[in-house]
């Protein structure tokens, strides 16, 4: 047997400098031959533990072994079993907490880049005339309907077509796609890819409601009356303040808005588009997850000279992708941690000019396992800065809670669901996905919808709740 | 429902814009928005003609006014704020109230929907700022002296400018009379998503998309919400210049000019 090279085999990507003024995407992905090499390194184990770690369960030594063989439709048909957005999960999954951290390979080496080669595949097939169809069951004269089109509502959505029923998504937004269209940027996911994704879904008979929002045009309960099931996946849509001195200053933004005005509404090629969006010059971005990185890499590309990440907590606490640390460390995005703003300081206008911080150290460790901040008394001293991005997290979309009696909520306005059935307290309403879970990541909530998924079949098969 | 309003979308590269619903019968599929042009975005509506479509448009979105037997109601327009406030005049008219209307424009060739407004109302006070219909005054004016006359007022609902809502709030204060102001601060998605809404109301922040867009006139921050609603005057001001001379030029280039670049 050869030897397996000890790293993954490297994508090339823009250079830092040029990137970070450009929304292009970030890496350029392999070439044929690079990724059958990638694809050799898989050892092809007995006992996949990539497929333990992965949310929904990809068959991943299957199409990684095509692809060594250089089998790449076949590789795809394997791939399309199990995952409908392969595109999409290639480029944001946190795949080193997932299948690569459960790489064999990995134990004393670099582990099979099991994202880069999922992301090949994809946009292998995004380049050939035809794309892998999914084996459909027959129609079951069922129907289901599927709030929300973001990940979850997607796989909710994909899953149960193939089973046969007949599906219908209504999403608020006048693009579908949710977090992936709204929240991340197009220089680590491009929109096109997200369109051909959802094309996919489409194909599979799946309608599609846009601008259409469920609790005001219509309520769940309604929905009721015309569907046998419900999947509610409306997502974390609510910004959450610090509740600090002068959030409400000019060049203050959530990261929501931040990012939605450059993303869906395409600020970033004002006036060309017609939103708007601050092109500061001194940016401060406080968090220290995904989007927070996506926020202050948008800073640089918007034409920052400085883009400051400020968070609570050490790097080691650092919610966000190894991947994402690294690509905005890269582009020049200056990590302030343990460092925690207490106001905002603005001119006679009212547009920030200042963040007041106060420097934190660890104590002991919190309920959610790591170390606790704890601010440095008398240690105040101030950023200049001209905008500000809020990115410390989002609550679970109040709409469909609030109107859909019957449906039990937790304290945090999550909506209360069987985390191995999705099924809610009121019958024929499944939920997954953020609106659960709160704010977590994109596979997590394809995760929930095929577990949504699945138990919606069985529950309009069998009729029992 | 009064007090709700629809976002809609021109084209692909337009802004989400957010429009009060004047009047809706949706047994035939009509919705009446009143708007003023005054950037791009509400000008390029303008340009559109009968039988022309838009891209899209979601709603009804915020909270309905909330009706109820007041007693005697006072109903403030302020220019485009009349047509946005006759539903509500007509939805408090029905639950049986005393509607006194008082609807103000710069000069009596803008006034708009008295006819409409005088149907609703018990009593209609018109009111120019230039006195060219022969009342001249603030809407502000008119009601102090509705207030002074004796009139028992229980309620009062205004939509318009903000520096109006504000005034007709201050005026209202001491006299206790609650007041409902509708806001317009810039909106994004308008589903309670992106938080630029945000008003502060008593010291609380509340997002005008969800929780509003009515709130009691007694306890916003009327001068945050005029600053806020200034963040973006020179991307306004560009992309309305841009536009203009685009028009002037006949129209788009079709991708090779200035309002395409």
């Amino acid at each position: 047997m050869p030897k397996i090279s000890p790293k993954k085999t490297p994508m090339r990507e823009q250079e830092p400098q040029v990137r970070a003024r450009n929304f292009d995407e970030v890496p350029f992905g392999y070439t044929p031959d690079e990724a059958v090499e990638e694809a050799k390194r898989c050892l092809q184990c007995k006992k996949p533990g990539c497929v333990q770690g992965c949310p929904v369960n990809i068959n991943i030594p299957g199409f990684i072994g095509q692809i060594a063989l250089g089998n790449f439709w076949e590789a795809m048909k394997v791939m399309k079993q199990t995952n409908t957005l392969p595109a999409i999960c290639g480029r944001v999954c946190p795949q080193e907490t997932q299948c690569e951290g459960q790489c064999v390979v990995g134990k004393k080496n670099e582990p099979v880049a099991v994202g880069n080669l999922e992301r090949y595949i994809a946009d292998w097939e995004g380049k050939q005339n035809e794309c892998v169809m999914c084996e459909m069951k027959p129609a079951t004269g069922k129907k289901v309907a599927v709030v929300g089109a973001g990940p979850a509502g997607l796989t909710v959505a994909s899953d149960c077509a193939k089973m046969g029923h007949s599906v219908t998504i209504f999403e608020a937004l006048h693009k579908p796609g949710g977090v992936l269209v709204y929240g991340i940027p197009e220089f680590r996911l491009p929109k096109a890819i997200v369109e051909r994704e959802v094309n996919f879904v489409q194909s599979m008979g799946v309608k599609l409601h846009l601008s259409y929002v469920v609790g005001k045009l219509k309520s769940v309960e309604e929905l009721l009356q015309e569907f046998d099931a419900v999947f509610v996946g409306t997502g974390a849509g609510l910004p959450t303040f610090m509740g600090i001195p002068g959030e409400n200053h000019l060049g203050v933004y959530s990261a929501n808005e931040y990012l939605t005005r450059s993303n869906l509404m395409k600020a970033y090629l004002f006036p060309k588009y017609d939103t708007p969006i601050v092109r500061g010059k001194r940016v401060a971005t406080v968090g220290g997850g995904n989007v927070a990185m996506d926020s202050a890499r948008t800073a640089l590309r918007l034409g920052a000279d400085e883009s400051i990440l400020i968070y609570r907590r050490s790097r080691e606490e650092m919610p966000a992708r190894q991947a994402e640390i690294h690509h905005a460390e890269q582009e020049g995005v200056k990590l302030n941690l343990l460092t925690n703003p207490v106001r905002y300081i603005a001119d006679d206008k009212g547009w920030v000019r200042e963040v007041e911080c106060l420097r934190m150290e660890l104590g002991e460790p919190d309920a959610s396992g790591r170390r606790r901040p704890v601010p440095v008394k008398g240690s105040e001293y101030r950023i200049p800065v001209d905008t500000v991005v809020v990115a410390i997290g989002n609550s679970p979309n109040p709409l469909i809670p609030q109107t859909t009696p019957g449906l039990e909520v937790a304290k945090h306005g999550n909506v209360v669901a069987d985390p191995k059935t999705g099924r809610t307290s009121k019958k024929g309403v499944f939920a997954g996905g953020d609106i659960v879970t709160g704010a977590a990541t994109v596979i997590l909530a394809m995760g929930a919808g095929r577990l949504a998924a699945n138990s919606i079949d069985e529950y309009l098969r069998t009729g029992q709740w | 429902m009064p007090g709700q309003f629809v976002v809609l979308r021109v084209n692909e590269e337009g802004e989400r814009i957010p429009l009060t619903v004047a009047d809706a019968i949706p047994d035939m599929g009509i919705l009446v928005i009143v708007f003023q042009e005054v950037g791009k975005s509400t000008k390029l509506l303008g340009t559109l003609n009968e039988g022309d479509s838009i891209l899209d448009l979601i709603g009804p979105l915020g909270l309905p006014s909330h009706i109820e037997m007041f007693g005697t109601v006072v109903c403030v327009g302020g220019g485009v704020g009349t047509p946005e406030i006759f539903p509500v005049a007509r939805a408090l008219k029905q639950a049986g109230n005393k509607v006194i209307s008082i609807i103000g424009f710069r000069n009596k060739d803008i006034i708009l929907m008295a006819d409409e407004m005088k149907s609703v109302s018990d009593e209609l006070i018109v009111a120019t700022d230039d006195g060219s219909n022969g009342n001249k005054g603030f809407v502000t004016d008119m009601l102090k002296k509705v207030i002074d006359r004796g009139e028992k007022v229980d309620h009062v609902f205004a939509v318009g400018p903000v520096i109006m809502m504000k005034m007709v709030s201050k005026l209202t204060e001491p006299y206790k009379i609650p007041t409902v102001v509708s806001l317009n601060p810039i909106m994004l998605d308008a589903t309670g998503m992106c938080g630029v809404c945000r008003v502060d109301v008593g010291g609380v922040t509340k997002f005008a998309c969800v929780d509003g867009p009515e709130f009691d006139g007694h306890k916003v921050d009327f001068d945050m919400l005029m600053a806020r609603l200034r963040t973006y005057l020179p991307e306004e001001k560009r992309s309305l210049e841009e536009f203009e001379s685009a028009q002037k030029s006949g129209g788009c280039c079709g991708g090779k000019g200035a309002c395409c670049a």
